[in-house]
């Protein structure tokens, strides 16, 4: 089987190509790349005007699986990240059971394998501490030997001073980040919205930005410490942003990402009650987002992933405060990402491609993605200007838990190619 | 002209001429409960669901008797406990009721922004009696409609907000629809009762309660709820009750006249000491009285909102 890609954009931050170019990908290799390329047998695919990336991962995903497949699974949640335009997630281990013991990780693995043809790359992270519970270590060095990528408790911070340096200490020997969600729940118990106007005037338990920033700025304090590497993740405030320009200039090795709806939606989204709007952190303020376009755009924010948490129809339909947090992301974020950072002039093509490729792949460790001559194509497909509206019923999620249903977008995913295997978003 | 919205969900972004209807309807319906007999027929063959997902017992009373008193049919629910621990979900409850063919629910619920969420998947008129520590609405219209059957007017009077603003409905209410009838509002409580950014809702916050009497024409007096995070938002009653319990000596230190509301129950002598409950210049039962008759002003005005 043989793909002839035409006149596509070659945008690689490996080795800082930008051209329009072709690629004869013969069995899901790269046979060759040059201009004119020409072939008798191969699939013609015209990308004049197209994006050819290396393959995209969102490092923060719930597939659900096992444990609550009604909101997600395994194959279904590769379908989402395939037609979202990724060709690997990082899955978190709020399961049941939980990612804290090797099997675990064997079934994941043993299931994204199926999952349409094994294209999607599903790389566990594993808890940081048995179930989940902040309160013994998981065993890690097994957890790291099986395959897991980095150590969370994501949902849970590991709220123990002792515990939380004793994790980096220890994931550091295997070269593993602690993946923190940062927010003290001295602080953040019982909330669900940004501390601030709207909760002021909604009258909606807070979750102070205070909650994040005090973690990070002593997870930082414990990074440069132990020499840990440290991943904080979703970032929120801007002054949490702050505190991550510091570290990073002070050499402590600390890196973190940031989630679509931080960079694009505000709490004061909430005074509609809608429980799509409801997520963990909160939606903060205008000047937080622009506080998160400018670390994006400064290097301050490594990576762009989406903390996909699909929920069912009816857990969300419920009170606002009785909803569970979290929404879905993995088919809306390159577009909202073309649309808010490219279109708007926040990062360029190549940085977009580096925050969703080359960075969080070095987060973890993962080998760079070669798209050279004899290398295995993993590789995304962009469309950096058609206009489309978002329309959750087509979604390949299990779940339509998105704010963003009815959003006017400018860019879309093409498709993606990975592990010999190839998955078109749209019709082409 | 009829009101803009056919539910009463809160007074956040109420216009000022929806809240003055709903105040000068609310005059007549007054009249009728000084009549020997206190009932009339506006709402005949209309049949009223109250649903209270919380403990109440004067609002949940005062709605019955408006409804009755607009010859309502009244369907009573009581459900303490959120919708997740009873195992039916709030749609489902409300859908179940509505089957039943009711025209209007009033409701009571811990969450903020339930009766919001209500209102988009149910067909009746919703009323807001209280969602969490959001808006109670009725409370905030007879609280404005009893200033002004005592002092004559809204605008321009100073009114004093004193106690757990942060949790407070009551508190919110009061301020949206006191800012848009044009009063001055000064919230007063210790600094771990005031929430964030509260003056970018138009109020004046003060800590100090003696400072701000002195120029105060009416204080709205909160009960301060024992139970609450006990010994982290105040260290003690007794510590509450002098610095911020309103007592004779206090009002007499201030040199003015105060009208004193309090929308109940009340803690006497903690909040507020006893003589001043009862003293000449406290409103707190025509607060009750007056509360009716907001009611059947706002039940009647949405029933002809269908």
């Amino acid at each position: 089987m043989q793909l002839l890609l035409k006149n596509g954009r070659l945008v690689d931050p490996l080795t800082g190509r930008d051209e329009a170019l072709d690629l004869l990908i013969t069995d899901g290799r790269i046979d060759r790349i040059g201009h004119s390329l020409t072939s008798a047998s191969a699939q013609v695919i015209e990308l004049r005007g197209k994006v050819i990336a290396p393959g995209f991962i969102d490092m923060h995903v719930h597939l659900r699986e096992p444990g609550f497949e009604y909101k997600e699974t395994i194959a279904s949640g590769c379908a989402a990240a395939a037609a979202g335009g990724f060709t690997a997630v990082c899955c978190m281990p709020n399961t049941n059971p939980p990612i804290d013991d090797e099997s675990v990780i064997r079934f994941i693995q043993a299931r994204a394998k199926v999952a349409l043809g094994g294209l999607v790359d599903v790389y566990p992270v594993a808890a940081v501490t048995m179930a989940r519970k902040g309160e013994h270590l998981a065993p890690l060095a097994e957890l790291a030997t099986a395959g897991a990528v980095a150590f969370s408790d994501d949902g849970d911070p590991v709220a123990d001073t002792e515990l939380m340096r004793r994790a980096l200490e220890y994931s550091a020997m295997f070269g593993k980040p602690v993946i923190q969600h940062a927010q003290d729940p001295a602080l953040s118990k019982g909330g669900v919205a940004n501390e601030g106007f709207v909760a002021t005037s909604l009258g909606l338990p807070v979750i102070p930005r205070l909650a994040e920033e005090i973690m990070v700025a002593r997870d930082i304090r414990l990074a440069a410490y132990t020499g840990g590497l440290y991943h904080v993740a979703h970032v929120s405030t801007a002054e949490t942003l702050a505190t991550i320009r510091k570290g990073k200039a002070d050499g402590v090795h600390v890196t973190c990402e940031v989630t679509p709806h931080h960079f694009v939606l505000t709490d004061e989204s909430l005074r509609s009650f809608d429980t799509n709007f409801k997520m963990n952190p909160p939606l903060r303020t205008q000047d937080d987002v622009e506080a998160m376009k400018a670390g994006l755009r400064d290097g301050t924010i490594d990576a762009i992933a989406t903390d996909h948490a699909p929920h069912s129809f009816d857990e969300k339909e419920v009170e606002f405060q009785v909803a569970p947090f979290g929404i879905i992301g993995l088919e809306t974020a390159v577009g909202l990402a073309l649309t808010e950072l490219l279109g708007k002039n926040v990062l360029s093509l190549y940085q977009l491609v580096e925050k969703f490729s080359l960075n969080p792949r070095r987060i973890l460790h993962l080998p760079d993605i070669k798209i050279e001559e004899g290398e295995m194509a993993n590789l995304s497909l962009l469309d950096p200007v058609t206009e489309w509206v978002v329309d959750p019923p087509s979604f390949r999620s299990h779940s339509r838990n998105t704010p963003f249903g009815g959003y006017h977008l400018t860019g879309r995913p093409i498709g993606v190619l990975n592990n010999g295997q190839v998955h078109w978003s749209t019709p082409s | 002209m009829p009101l803009q919205s056919r539910h009463l969900l809160g007074l956040d972004g109420m216009r000022r001429e929806d809240i003055q209807l709903i105040l000068d309807t609310a005059v007549s319906f007054r009249e009728v409960l000084d009549r020997p007999i206190k009932k009339v027929p506006p709402l005949t063959g209309k049949t009223v669901a109250n649903m209270f997902f919380e403990n109440s017992t004067r609002t949940r009373l005062s709605f019955e008797l408006a409804e009755r008193r607009l010859s309502a049919d009244v369907l009573g629910f009581a459900a303490t406990g959120s919708s997740v621990s009873k195992g039916e979900t709030l749609k489902d409850t409300a859908r179940n009721i509505e089957a039943m063919k009711v025209d209007m629910v009033v409701m009571r619920h811990s969450a903020a922004g339930a009766p919001h969420y209500l209102s988009r998947v149910i067909e009746a008129n919703v009323i807001n009696a209280g969602d969490g520590s959001h808006e109670h609405p009725t409370q905030a219209l007879l609280d404005m409609y009893t200033i002004r059957e005592k002092l004559g007017r809204l605008q321009d009077l100073h009114v004093c907000i004193l106690g757990d603003i942060s949790h407070s409905r009551v508190a919110r209410s009061n301020i949206f629809g006191l800012k848009t009838m044009g009063a001055r509002v000064t919230v007063c409580g210790p600094a771990t009762m005031i929430p964030r950014e509260i003056t970018r809702l138009g109020v004046e916050v003060c800590h100090h309660i003696d400072d701000v009497l002195p120029s105060v024409d009416v204080l709205n007096v909160l009960r301060i709820q024992l139970e609450r995070d006990a010994g982290r938002l105040f260290p003690s009653l007794r510590e509450y009750h002098n610095f911020y319990g309103i007592t004779r000596k206090r009002l007499e230190k201030a040199g003015r006249t105060i009208t004193i509301m309090h929308p109940g129950p009340i803690n006497r002598d903690v909040e507020i000491s006893a003589d001043v409950a009862d003293s000449e210049h406290s409103v707190i039962l025509q607060q009750v009285l007056n509360g009716v008759a907001i009611r059947m002003a706002v039940l009647y005005l949405l029933s002809s909102r269908t």
